[in-house]
Order: C-alpha cells, then structure tokens, then sequence
C-alpha cells in the first residue's frame, strides 16, 4: 500500500520493476498480483477513475507525441480529463510558465531538448491538478543543469502548492536531508522513513553508505540462506 | 488515513460534455498525425489504385461480370472491385493503428491513454471512432480519383455511403485491436498480413461475385459467404448505389459489437489475455 504524506517521499530502487509508477500503469492495463495500489485511500484496481483523477504520472520512457507541438499535447492530455480546450489552454499556459517554457509553446515537441521534454511531461502530468505526482526515474540521461533544474521545480510544486510527489530514482544525490525515503531492493522495503531514520537503521555517515549496506545486507541475506 | 479521506471529498463519474471532449480530443490527435504522416495517406491510396488501375484494367477481359445486385446493366470490372477496394483501405487502416497502438513507438501514447480518469471502455471505443474516422478521407479521396477513371455512382450514393463506412470502420478497427490483445503471432505487420489482411481480402466477394466462386470451389463459397469483409463490402456496394443489404447490415453490426466488447474484455486486465501474458512491450 502507498501512503503519502505532503512530504516528498524518495524511492530508491535498484530494481526498476519497482518503481511504483511503472506497477501503476501495470495496475490499469494488467491485473496487480499480490497487494493493492491505494492513492489517498482510493483503489488503482476497483476505483480506478478516481484513483487516477488524483495522481499525475511521468513515465521513465518519453511518452510525448513528437509531431505534435508543446501546447497540442498538452490539450490533448486535458481532453482526457475531461478539460474542454478552453480551459485546457489556460491551464496549459499556466503551467509552462511556471516550469518556463512559455517560448516554447507552438513548437513541436521534436525540436526540444531531452531536458524540456521532461519538463513539458511534468506540466503535463500537473494539468488535471492532481494531489499526488509519480515521477519514474524522471533525471535519467539529462544532463547536470537540466537534472538539477526539474529536481528544484519539483521540490517547489511541493512547497508551495502542497503536492505529494513520490520520486523513483537510482541516484541518490538527489535525496536531500529532511526527504522521506523507501529503500526498495529485489521487490523487498529495506528501509522507511526519513534519511536520519534510515542512516541510523544502517549505521551510516551518508544516505549513499547507507544504500549500499542495506542492500548488500539483503544480497547477502539471500545468498546464505 | 480516514482523515486523508475525509480531506478529499469523493468526485465520481463524469458530465456528458466531459465524455465529448474526451472523445473529440481523441479523435482530433488521430487527425493531427494523419496530417503529419503524409507518406501514410500516399500509400494509403497508392494500394487500390494500383489494384484499380492494372489489376482491373488488365482482368477486365477475363472476368466478365453479369447483372448482379445492386447494379442494374452490365459493368465493367473497374466498377465491381471498386466497393472492396474502398473496404481494403479501411482494412489496412484498421489493422496499422490498431496493431501499432499496442505494440509499436505508441506504446507510450497507450499509457498517456490509459492513465486518464475515464473508463476504459470509453477510451478504446474512442480510439476505434478516430482510427475510423481517418479512414474515411482516405476513402473519400480514392472514390474522387475513381470517378475521374470513370467509376461513378449515384450522387446520393456518395453520402449513403457514409453511414456503411462508418459501421465497416468500425468493425475493422475492432477487429484489429482484439488481435493484437489476444494473440503475440500478430504483433508486426508482416504477421497481420499474411495471416489476416490476404485470407479476408481474397475470400470475400471484394474482388469477384460470390456466383462465380461457387462455380469453381462450393467449400471457398461457403467460407467466402461466413468472412465478415464479405458482408462489410456488399454493406457498402449497396449503399453506394442507395440500397440497403439487410443481412450483409445485421452482420457487420453484430461483427461490430461482438469484436468491440472482445477487444474491451481482452484490454481489461483482471479479465482479458493481457493478464497472462505478463509484462507490457516495451518494458515496464
């Protein structure tokens, strides 16, 4: 079960199956196996429309439409919620302000760069003014400026409209301090909690000494049984 | 977590004019990348021109067609094969966007789609009507080009037309999707074509009357008679010439709705093939 708190918690995860948006999606188009995927108490699997309705997702592979242009994918993401144009322009603008890429706005999504993609993917994911945000692995192949650019809009979103945003990621430097983190290895929770908690349960100066203990630790654990 | 619930007060269904632009904003994408996919269109209406144009032209001699219903004199072959020809451009339409809405580069669009709040029965309907809906200009086009070949049909038949077209889009898009859920033979094109696209093409009355095939082989008569494209092309043979086919009508509407609700069950996942065949193309 996923439980979210306006904190942003971080899942680090060696194993990319468990990226929690991926066996999100996995939830809508095949049948979860074991457990459930509750947003906000709400079922992925039986009350999947309003379930959906409070969560915007960003997917670890582009899922953009290139032919079409920046604001065209945007209302078209809007007309899947129900958003007439109208209004779906309005939020749009307000949006690509924010993550500043007004300019861009009639361009076609070929013509961006891997990192305004993304961003272009964020303001999408924010249009139907979801709660909570899933982002899977949303920094991988940007480069320094563009990975540290989208990490501060999104620790922004969540300071200053108060949206829960659970970030999947193998890199860990951008766990900042007061994050709340779940360890995932091999399909298992290793650690919970925030970076203190966890740095105390591994005995570890750093969150980076600390994942590498812990999921040695249960390497180890599997090997010798 | 009660606390979290009563927060969030609960919103449920949607308003009818919220389904519309759902399904307005569907089908206006569609359109968007059949505009941008021109080489698309070209082949989409090089293929029965070229059946029309040598095929027919050069069989117009061996086949000789005798009065058969809805015509009313004797035609030329060119005018026979043209309502499967209009049927065989829907049928590669249906099969291209359904195959590759599952398995090709638009995986990532299947997600974007599946994640909106809608149902889901409402959104592959809604992919069904804009795959369709695409394939009528293609058809449109191709039935100017004929009449400049000489191939016309009644001025009302243009517009009674639309109506068959419209049942037979469906049907074939349908079709396509509950293939590509069901079964991991037909995930290229190749596979489709050979397995789907020639079988219903050629055992069907599109290119020669159904009198004639009896003659030669009873069994290919009956198989013909059971194809589902046979019924979609006399469908719209009729009501381009302002008839109606009542049969051939009540075939491809079952057809219709039977491959609709398959391809809906096969995409849902508790229920369809989708559940057992494990992890999603394209990775997780």
């Amino acid at each position: 079960m996923m439980k979210c708190t306006a904190d942003p918690p971080v899942g680090l995860g060696a194993d990319s199956r468990l990226a929690l948006s991926a066996s999100f999606t996995t939830a809508r188009l095949y049948a979860v196996q074991h457990g459930h995927i509750r947003i906000f108490g709400r079922d992925v699997g039986h009350a999947s429309s309003e379930a959906l309705r409070m969560v915007g997702v960003v997917f670890q592979q582009r899922t953009l439409d290139l032919d079409l242009s920046v604001i065209q994918n945007l209302t078209y993401h809007a007309a899947l919620h129900g958003i007439g144009k109208h209004d779906g322009c309005a939020r749009a603008g307000d949006v690509l302000a924010r993550i500043a890429l007004s300019d861009r706005t009639n361009d076609k999504v070929r013509n961006l760069s891997g990192g305004q993609m993304r961003r272009v993917e964020i303001a999408r994911a924010l249009l139907h003014r979801p709660r909570l945000l899933v982002l899977d692995e949303p920094t991988v192949g940007l480069d320094i400026k563009s990975r540290a650019d989208i990490v501060g809009y999104v620790r922004r979103l969540v300071v200053e409209d108060g949206v829960s945003v659970l970030w999947a990621t193998h890199l860990i430097d951008e766990v900042s301090d007061d994050d709340d983190v779940i360890v995932l290895h091999q399909g298992r929770v290793l650690g919970h909690g925030s970076v203190s908690r966890i740095l105390e349960a591994a005995d570890a100066q750093d969150i980076r000494t600390a994942f590498t203990r812990l999921t040695q630790g249960a390497d180890a654990a599997i090997e010798a049984p | 977590m009660t606390a979290e619930l009563a927060a969030f007060p609960r919103v449920t269904g949607f308003l009818p004019v919220q389904y519309a632009i759902c399904l307005k904003g569907i089908v206006w994408r569609e359109g968007l990348r059949f505009l941008h996919q021109r080489e698309r269109f070209v082949a989409a209406l090089v293929r029965p021109l070229v059946w029309l144009f040598i095929f027919a032209a050069g069989f117009r001699q061996v086949l000789g067609v005798s009065i058969i219903p809805p015509y009313e004199t004797y035609i030329l072959y060119e005018v026979y094969i043209t309502p499967g020809l209009m049927l065989l451009i829907q049928l590669f339409n249906g099969m291209q966007s359904s195959l590759s809405m599952v398995y090709d580069r638009e995986m990532g669009n299947m997600r974007t789609l599946l994640v909106s709040p809608m149902p889901r029965w409402f959104l592959l309907s809604s992919k069904l009507v804009a795959g369709m809906a695409v394939s009528l200009p293609q058809v449109y086009t191709f039935l100017a080009i004929a009449w400049f070949w000489e191939i016309e049909a009644p001025p009302f038949g243009y517009i009674a037309v639309l109506p068959a077209l419209v049942l037979s889009g469906l049907m074939l898009g349908a079709l396509g999707m509950l293939m590509s859920s069901v079964s991991k033979q037909l995930e290229n094109f190749a596979g489709a074509m050979n397995f789907v696209i020639f079988p219903m093409f050629f055992a069907s009355s599109a290119l020669y009357p159904l009198w004639r095939v009896r003659e030669a082989s009873p069994l290919l008569y009956y198989v013909c008679k059971l194809n589902p494209f046979t019924h979609a092309v006399e469908l719209v043979r009729f009501a381009l010439y302002c008839q109606i086919n009542w049969i051939s009508l009540a075939v491809v509407a079952g057809c219709t709705a039977l491959f609709m609700v398959g391809a809906i069950l096969a995409y849902n996942p508790s229920r369809g093939f989708l559940a057992r065949r494990g992890e999603p193309g394209g990775g997780t």
